[in-house]
């Protein structure tokens, strides 16, 4: 077929929605009834291939397939299904793939409506230009209410839902419909095949055998096997040694043309050549403009990441560059802790994200680590005029050269079922949160927003608002700038040391109540020593908190039961492998969780 | 070179105490005693078919309690044993006998006596009768003077007795009373171990309901350093982290145990290290017994490495108050203490958890009470 031709059977889209409404099961459905795969090969969610995202029932990393369709009007077409998160941690990510699609689906539950993070996903498809497509969900549970939520569709977002498509994934209800309107409304990719190629990379991942490879939309030209091409941002040239396809196991292909989704390999060896949101263009014939990039997402929430077997820390650096491939929002660079050692301070969009890129280290990559408490960039002006930006609270400079702190704050906008928004005001409050504005959505919903510092969110706020509201409230969040705040930094000693890693910021108002909780959950998750260990919370010199763990008196095996000598073997293990989590902190043996400590200080509440 | 030293395991008991998960099996049925002393004749068959034993300096008789036999169960045991290993012991030998003071009298502490049995050890933990009554022990310390007494009496001059301290409600005073009365009594030795709650037992059930009101660490503490300062000051010198013995009087066949050397190990759920081996004997009854007479009743065993044997070496041979013997460490490896262990002694001498003596490594003082700080560190990863 004409390479123009074919174009015009070329349909890219992409499925937003809420975690939980349905977006894996409906790609499930799509991949099914296309053909993609035989029932055998259908595992649950192909799509969600990381066991991370199995286990968690979350979509981190994208991914892209290719599917034929046989439409009603009796002809075939390609369509490219291209899977973006769904967690406000991960709002890059989507930009990314909504950037390769000319349509996207939205998904919204029929019983519970729009939730923060879908409208928060449709806002980005707007700004793209994609054509949203309503799917109302779920439609088979006794619960459901379409109509309503069709108006919900419109009036808050302001879409057209009259003709939205009413499916039950689960059920496999209304899933060709889907497919049509895939077909019939989503536009064919513009572009010309003759042109320049111009290539969108939007992911990459390291596979050891064929090094780099490279998810790409074009955009412009054809790219084929053995023809050079450049990277437009770093200009290195590679030879291209496959082109291919995921439909969804990858298939080589002749060439990639026009609004073609699928894969590059070029032998590329290093993580740094292929950045995500790079134009790949032809080495012989270069295209004038590279397409424009992302919107680069500037990482919010930081901590130390440190090996505990201080011999891994280039294991460490190795595996954050190659998660870092495909995952540009992660950002690291190499600080060095007095307690702790090398280490690298990373940045991550959010709370989840650190947790899942920590998790992936240690699955994945074998480094035991120890994270320290998250923080964010607090912005500090010193009494001689110089601005400091501090991601790390030991870097924060001597209360007595301070002339302000700002921090940042979030908007952040709650949804949530009206009987519960006395305890989200009470939550965003206790969170020092601003009251900005209260929206009824319909009836029964409420729309808050508030101001609320980000150093407050990162913490615990997400998990209280959802035990707090038996998970009805949605979230979502955007920066809103920095303001000075009334803070301080709480150091914490150790045997009378402090213990950089340990050191937090924290508001005036609640410095000494924290401090206190703070010895307390130190003393529980730090083993006793053979000698006495005094924890102390300090603000400058001030001590404002202490508590004492007492020393090890004791500890030796009686019997040796008729020569068992494997069962004192055991013992000692056992004894050994609960130190094996710990790090020497001074002579202070400190297991990971203490440092950690800091974020779960509301436990005692 | 075979093995110098055999252990056996009688397994019967007449109660189960308290705190006890040891392999030990209460019955009244004596056909079950006499299958299993039929069982353990074939494994000695065996045993010292495959790996005959040369000259036998040590011999352990534990339990269970072996004193449960009756007369004329004993009778057959000691039998077995005289056939296997009579003509084989060295001259000044070392046999010892478990005894619990409510199972002995004079007639079968005779007839053990008759046979060779040299040292007997008893269950004696306590001096206390409340204490004896909470531990489920089934003798009080009336029984204990006159077991004592049946043992002289036969002929015994070897005599050690087991305590026990950090008991349920047992205070300082308590212990150093028991300590007091033990010390009234001709022995040659005292084994004495502090209270650790099992599981599967009764204590770590109540333990876990938080039912069993054990002595603080503090006071536990204070009770082993009173224990170490009491033996001292009557001649009874610490040999070992629980182990004390009038001058020559150390017992032997436990040494074997601390100089990580090899030894037999016969009977149900019996340990052995035989020929660079360590194995389990199946610990059931009815599996022993059936598995005896099939072929070597082991359940479990493997090689130990040299790399392991010197982490034992240590780990067993510090906890012998005269410490691990540099020189014999070094000629048994071929490698030195300090080439295989270098860093970590010098981080435990510097902490003052070790000391060194020309001859010799060896916990410090201090380091005796948080013995296994010390012994872990020589756990490799």
């Amino acid at each position: 077929m004409d390479r123009r031709e074919r174009q015009k059977h070329i349909r890219n889209f992409s499925i937003i929605a809420h975690i939980d409404h349905g977006k894996s099961t409906l790609a499930d459905r799509i991949l099914e009834l296309t053909g993609a795969l035989s029932s055998r090969e259908m595992e649950a969610q192909f799509l969600d291939s990381m066991d991370l995202e199995r286990e968690r029932g979350i979509t981190i990393k994208l991914n892209a397939v290719r599917l034929q369709y046989k439409a009603k009007d009796g002809q075939e077409y390609i369509l490219h299904l291209i899977d973006t998160p769904g967690h406000v941690d991960f709002t890059y990510e989507v930009s990314r793939s909504l950037a390769a699609c000319e349509g996207a689906l939205l998904v919204v539950d029929a019983a519970q409506g729009i939730e923060a993070q879908t409208l928060a996903n449709v806002y980005l498809a707007l700004d793209n230009n994609l054509e949203i497509i309503p799917i109302i969900n779920k439609i088979d549970l006794p619960s459901a209410e379409p109509e309503r939520v069709k108006q919900e569709v419109e009036d808050v977002i302001g879409l057209d839902a009259s003709d939205a498509c009413l499916t039950s994934a689960k059920a496999g209800i209304g899933i060709e419909d889907v497919l049509e309107a895939v077909v019939t409304k989503i536009p064919a990719p513009e572009g010309d095949p003759d042109a320049p190629l111009q290539a969108l990379i939007f992911d990459s991942y390291f596979d050891p055998y064929r090094g780099v490879i490279a998810s790409v939309r074009i955009v412009n030209g054809t790219m084929r096997k053995g023809m050079k091409i450049k990277m437009m941002a770093t200009n290195k040239t590679f030879e291209v040694t496959e082109v291919g396809t995921s439909t969804p196991h990858q298939t080589p292909v002749e060439e990639l043309t026009v609004g073609d989704v699928g894969y590059v390999a070029a032998s590329i060896k290093t993580v740094g050549d292929t950045r995500v949101g790079d134009t790949i263009t032809d080495a012989s014939r270069p295209a004038a403009e590279p397409l424009p990039g992302y919107r680069k997402i500037n990482p919010m929430v930081f901590c130390g990441l440190y090996p505990i077997d201080t011999s891994e820390y280039n294991d460490l650096r190795e595996a954050l560059e190659k998660l870092q491939l495909n995952d540009a929002s992660l950002q690291f660079e190499p600080e060095t802790s007095q307690a702790l050692g090398f280490g690298f301070r990373c940045g991550f969009l959010g709370l989840l994200h650190m947790e899942i890129i920590q998790e992936r280290i240690e699955r994945e990559f074998n480094i035991d680590l120890i994270t320290t408490a998250p923080s964010v960039i607090y912005r500090v002006t010193q009494t001689n005029g110089e601005v400091l930006e501090i991601d790390n609270p030991s870097k924060m400079p001597p209360v007595q050269k301070i002339e302000q702190i700002e921090e940042p704050y979030v908007t952040a906008t709650v949804m949530v079922p009206k009987d519960y928004v006395g305890d989200v005001m009470q939550l965003c409050q206790g969170k020092r949160g601003e009251f900005l504005d209260m929206q009824y959505l319909g009836e029964n919903r409420v729309q808050l927003k508030y101001d609320i510092p980000l150093s407050e969110i990162v913490y615990d706020f997400f998990d209280l608002l959802k035990s707090g509201t038996k998970g009805y409230a949605s979230f979502d969040y955007e920066m809103a700038g920095y303001k000075p705040s009334k803070l301080v930094k709480m150091d914490i000693l150790l045997n009378g040391e402090v213990v950089d890693a340990l050191s937090f910021i924290v508001h005036k108002d609640s410095a000494y109540g924290r401090g206190k909780v703070i010895c307390e959950k130190l003393k529980e998750l730090i083993p006793r020593q053979q000698f006495e260990v005094p924890i102390q919370a300090a603000i400058g010199h001030k001590i404002v908190a202490r508590e004492t763990i007492s020393a090890l008196r004791k500890n030796v095996l009686a019997k040796c039961y008729g020569g068992d000598i494997s069962r004192k073997r055991k013992l000692l293990e056992k004894q050994k492998e609960g130190k094996k989590r710990m790090k020497a902190v001074g002579s202070v043996e400190v297991p990971q969780e203490a440092f950690m400590a800091v974020l779960r200080m509301d436990d005692k509440k | 070179m075979p093995p110098k030293s055999v252990y056996i395991h009688i397994p019967f008991c007449t109660n189960k105490c308290y705190y006890c998960d040891f392999n030990s099996f209460v019955t009244n049925n004596p056909q079950l005693i006499w299958d299993y002393l039929d069982a353990l004749r074939a494994e000695m068959e065996l045993t010292f078919a495959r790996t005959p034993a040369e000259e036998i300096e040590t011999i352990f008789v534990g339990g269970g309690t072996p004193t449960f036999l009756d007369q004329r169960q004993m009778q057959a045991f000691l039998e077995i044993v005289q056939a296997h290993l009579g003509d084989r012991l060295a001259p000044g030998y070392e046999w010892s006998m478990e005894a619990n003071p409510g199972t002995t009298d004079y007639d079968k502490l005779s007839l053990m006596r008759s046979f060779g049995v040299n040292r007997l050890s008893f269950g004696v933990q306590s001096f206390d009768d409340r204490l004896l009554k909470r531990l489920g022990r089934i003798h009080d310390v009336s029984d204990v003077y006159a077991s004592l007494e049946n043992a002289v009496r036969a002929g015994f001059d070897n005599l050690s007795i087991d305590l026990m301290f950090g008991l349920p409600d047992q205070t300082l005073e308590m212990f150093r009373e028991s300590l007091g009365k033990a010390l009234e009594l001709p022995l040659s030795h005292l084994s004495v171990y502090s209270l650790k709650v099992e599981e599967n037992t009764l204590f770590h059930t109540l333990y876990q309901k938080d039912q069993l009101p054990l002595p603080t660490e503090e006071v536990e503490l204070e009770m082993y350093l009173t224990l170490i300062d009491t033996m001292e000051k009557s001649g009874l010198h610490m040999y070992e982290i629980s182990n004390f013995a009038r001058p020559g009087k150390e017992s032997r066949h436990n040494k074997t145990y601390w100089l990580n050397n090899d030894y037999y190990g016969l009977g149900a759920g019996a340990h052995g290290y035989v020929d660079g081996w360590r194995h389990v004997n199946a610990g059931p009854l009815a599996i022993y017994t059936r598995m005896a007479h099939e072929g070597l009743p082991r359940v479990e065993g493997f090689a130990v490495s040299d790399s392991e044997a010197m982490e034992d070496q240590m780990i067993l041979g510090l906890r012998l108050r005269e410490g691990v013997d540099k020189a014999r460490f070094a000629a048994r490896f071929g490698r030195t203490i300090e080439a295989e262990f270098g860093s970590i002694v010098a981080e435990e001498l510097a902490k003052g958890m070790l000391e060194e003596t020309a001859s010799h490594l060896r916990l410090s003082k201090r380091a005796l009470p948080l013995g296994n700080e010390v012994f872990a560190r020589f756990l490799r990863d």
